[in-house]
């Protein structure tokens, strides 16, 4: 018996492993990105004094945090041209992953929110500041720092999740594997790579997060 | 006599069912010192925090310069201000809080500056040396550039004061400013509030310190289950209190 290693048709396709993971960065800072402004106006919405702003954005939460993300890919993918919108492959898996993450991002963000001390708005109001400029001055960025923690471990769930875009064919890094893995039958090796490409990237961006983690602190 | 600075005229206010302020009347005139007292619960914090519309209240009218603050009436309906009406007006009042509640993400200096160019459009410049200034006034200014986390509790709530103070308010509100912090720390907090008495600010002081009470107060009102139960010349009151109540409350306080 006896696999024996042989690296050498993964190192053939290297670029398109090194393009497919190009891509999966690009779909999951498109998606955390557009996925941050939607958490945000949600968490918002949701510890909002009004009954009639809290309603929607519960509602959105609980749709997007409960549909498995594949499913929503495929929705996306397959149902909206029924409906006459006509996305890209790779656009399609950006609406939906923005839409997912939107739903987990929210909940991180909601959780900063209760977290800022109640006093702090009454004496951003006490010295004349609108509402408006209450959030944006002082609750958001107190909320920020408070989530980074958590906000680091949600980016890279959502970095990891940019690998269902293979079940629509976007050329990201798991498709481009399996490319290779088909074409040249080395299974074990295809794997490993792309897995250390994945295990490597999401160890740099959790370092980086660490250091912006560490600047922003409010203990300093 | 002149118009009063502040007047409050059969306040009520409820959180619920429940009648927290049961008809203040209060006149201020510029320059006066008031000292509020009463035990817990009697509705000092609540009368303070409706005066800069933390609060809204359903009855009476509460006047700053003879204008209404908060809400306005037309046609017998009485409604409440526009929002950013209701911001302009919590500027005419400076506000510290027991907990100082400091921004935790700003310096010292960034903390009384932010209500100086956001509120008071003030250019960066000019609001520096003006934040500067009033740090500078409450002995802080080496500590400018430090995050309320290396502060210590007097420290905190003499940044706070500044804050506030920085506004130029017409009327400064004090809401037992010195209960959160350690003993050997109340002193110089109460020096500050000392110091902006004499130099003419109004104030209402909502304070369970009696001796500085004394000390610092023109008048004093002491407050019984959400109504004034009796106000007067500081010597007078302590001395021959005219009510069983203040007497009782009075006994039972700490005078040092
Ligand atoms: N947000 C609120 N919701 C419900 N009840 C409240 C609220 N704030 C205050 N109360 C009640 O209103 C009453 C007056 O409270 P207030 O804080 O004005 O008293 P206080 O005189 O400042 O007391 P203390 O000396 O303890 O600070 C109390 O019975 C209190 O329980
Ligand atoms: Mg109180």
């Amino acid at each position: 018996m006896g696999y024996t290693l042989n690296f050498s048709a993964v190192w053939r396709s290297f670029d398109d492993l090194l393009f497919g993971l190009g891509l999966s960065l690009l779909l999951a800072v498109l998606s955390i990105g557009i996925g941050c402004l939607i958490g945000l106006v949600l968490a918002f919405g949701q510890t909002a004094r009004q009954p009639l702003l809290r309603a929607p954005a519960g509602l959105y939460v609980t749709v997007f945090r409960n549909t498995p993300l594949l499913v929503l890919v495929l929705i996306s993918f397959f149902t909206l041209p029924q409906l006459g919108l006509r996305l890209s492959k790779t656009n399609s898996f950006v609406l939906a992953l923005s839409l997912y993450s939107g739903a987990y991002l929210a909940e991180v963000f909601r959780g900063g929110l209760l977290g800022v001390p109640k006093g702090l708005r009454e004496a951003g109001l006490a010295i004349g500041l609108t509402e408006g400029q209450i959030r944006r001055r002082i609750i958001l960025p107190i909320m920020l720092r408070a989530v980074l923690p958590a906000l680091g471990s949600t980016f890279i769930g959502l970095f990891k999740d940019t690998s269902l875009a293979a079940a629509i064919a976007v050329p990201e890094l798991t498709f481009e594997a399996r490319k290779i893995n088909v074409e040249s039958f080395r299974v074990v090796e295809t794997w490993l790579v792309a897995s250390a490409l994945y295990v490597g990237t999401c160890s740099i961006l959790a370092a980086l997060l660490r250091r912006v983690e560490a600047r922003l602190s409010l203990a300093g | 006599m002149s118009a009063p600075l502040l007047e409050i005229r059969d306040l009520h206010k409820s959180f619920g069912s429940v009648e927290v302020l049961k008809g203040v009347d209060c006149t201020v005139q510029a320059g006066e010192v008031i000292s509020i007292i009463g035990s817990s619960g009697s509705g000092k914090t609540t009368m303070l925090r409706c005066v800069n519309m933390l609060e809204d209240f359903e009855g009476g009218s509460i006047r700053i310069d003879g204008e209404e603050i908060g809400y306005l009436t037309d046609g017998g309906r009485r409604r409440r201000k526009p929002e950013r009406e209701i911001a302009r007006q919590r500027a005419l009042t400076g506000m510290a809080f027991q907990q100082f509640n400091l921004f935790p993400h700003m310096t010292a200096l960034e903390n009384v500056m932010l209500g100086l160019t956001l509120v008071k459009k003030m250019p960066a410049d000019a609001a520096r040396a003006t934040a500067e200034g009033w740090l500078d006034r409450v002995g802080l200014l080496n500590r400018k550039d430090h995050r309320p986390s290396k502060l210590s509790g007097g420290q905190l709530q003499r940044v706070a004061i500044a804050r506030a103070i920085a506004m130029s308010p017409r009327l400064m509100l004090f809401d037992e400013v010195t209960s959160a912090l350690d003993p050997e720390l109340v002193a110089e907090v109460l020096q500050v509030i000392t110091d902006l008495a004499r130099d003419g600010m109004t104030m209402l002081i909502v304070t369970h310190e009696m001796r500085f009470a004394f000390d610092v107060s023109n008048r004093v009102i002491f407050m019984n289950q959400g109504r004034i139960g009796e106000e007067g010349d500081p010597k007078t009151m302590f001395a021959n209190p005219s009510t069983e109540r203040l007497a009782e409350f009075l006994k039972n306080s700490r005078f040092s």
